[in-house]
């Protein structure tokens, strides 16, 4: 009966033949997940050009004035530059307190409160900013 | 030597607010903090509560906060934390009297994912085997003895009890990524709620307190990443 207690071939290991579970659909947390990873990137790269610009290259905050900015707003590139930064810190900020919010305010009017002020907050901010860079023309000096 | 052993006592009858009282014990630096308790529930107050059953860190029962961090009182010697020790319940959960906590909504987050096998297919004649690779690969998160160090050492589950917590998304990892199991989806959708994986923000305090070593963060991190790429 030796032959008997053979034991059976172990099942091969690829992923092919491995179950096939079916993970959900991404939902609003995974997006807003996502969106933070990515965001937190690219705003690492997008500030330090901006501290760069503004802070260390020429000598920095002493050359800053009204026509340093007026020309480099005269030029599209800075100003989607710009854009870009204060949209992905707004909404990755903004994010980051739902989140918070989520965790400390659980239920009931405080919690609509504290997330209703966040997103009028950053709402504002949001509107205010973009009207400054796309509205703002450019003085010849 | 001695031991100054502070414990925060709270008796529901009488208490209103738990507070702090001191005892030196006598003490060897062999010793681990459960001796120290025993000594103290012995020879002092028989009142003092708390829970522990095989004094050996296997069955994950008297874990509780040592001079600040989560440890099991049985693994703890005192020549490492010294001579002034302070021991508290376990912060997140409801604190029944002393040291003792109610762990059921802990145990209610772990239900909840589905903690067992979930196969479908006709049982075969011999065991379900599997290659020593597939059983490597979820080989960490087997040693979860359920203590509850990692979960009430977590910010995110002090504000918010409705999070899943540290602890059940170790054990629905220990099944999601075991090839003889089926119920994968089912407990990666349980885990993509909103108080699932995306509440974590890595704070690594888990992977500190767990008194097994299990790379808890890392663990929730592969739980992420099968959400995110939809692939076990
Ligand atoms: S008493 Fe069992 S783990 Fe400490």
């Amino acid at each position: 009966m030796a032959a008997d207690v053979t034991p059976a071939p172990l099942p091969r290991s690829t992923s092919a033949d491995r179950r096939q579970p079916k993970p959900p659909r991404g939902n609003f947390e995974l997006y807003a997940w996502v969106f933070m990873r990515i965001s937190g990137v690219l705003l690492v790269l997008l500030v330090l050009g901006h501290f760069g610009i503004m802070h260390v290259i020429d000598g920095g905050l002493d050359r800053i004035n009204f026509a340093f900015v007026s020309g480099r707003w005269a030029n599209p590139f800075w100003r989607v530059y710009d854009f870009a930064m204060l949209t992905l810190a707004l909404l990755h900020g903004g994010n980051g307190l739902r989140v918070i919010i989520d965790d400390y305010a659980r239920t009931g009017t405080r919690r609509l409160l504290y997330q209703s002020v966040n997103a009028i907050v950053v709402g504002l901010t949001w509107a205010l900013g973009t009207l400054t860079i796309f509205a703002f023309t450019p003085q010849p000096t | 030597m001695q031991v100054k052993l502070r414990v925060r006592r709270f008796n529901p009858e009488t208490d209103s607010e738990s507070r702090i009282e001191t005892y030196d014990v006598p003490a060897d630096p062999m010793d681990r903090v459960l001796d120290l308790l025993h000594w103290v529930k012995w020879n002092v107050d028989g009142s003092l509560t708390f829970r522990r059953s095989c004094a050996h860190g296997i069955c994950g029962s008297d874990a509780m906060l040592i001079n600040g961090t989560n440890r099991l009182a049985c693994k703890v010697l005192v020549r490492e934390v010294g001579d002034q020790i302070t021991v508290e319940p376990l912060r997140g959960l409801p604190v029944n009297k002393d040291l003792l906590v109610d762990m059921e909504p802990f145990f209610a987050s772990y239900r909840e994912v589905l903690p067992y096998l979930v196969n479908d297919d006709p049982a075969p004649d011999t065991e379900r085997r599997q290659s020593q690779a597939d059983r490597e690969r979820f080989d960490d998160t087997t040693k979860c003895i359920l203590c509850a160090a990692c979960t009430t050492s977590c910010p995110v589950f002090w504000a918010d009890d409705e999070y899943f917590g540290p602890a059940a998304i170790v054990n629905a990892h220990r099944f999601i990524f075991d090839s003889r199991d089926q119920g994968a989806a089912q407990r990666l959708t349980v885990l993509n709620d909103k108080e699932g994986v995306w509440r974590c923000r890595t704070t690594f305090n888990c992977t500190d307190a767990c008194p097994r070593g299990i790379k808890v963060t890392q663990a929730i991190q592969e739980v992420k990443r099968a959400l995110l790429f939809r692939k076990v």
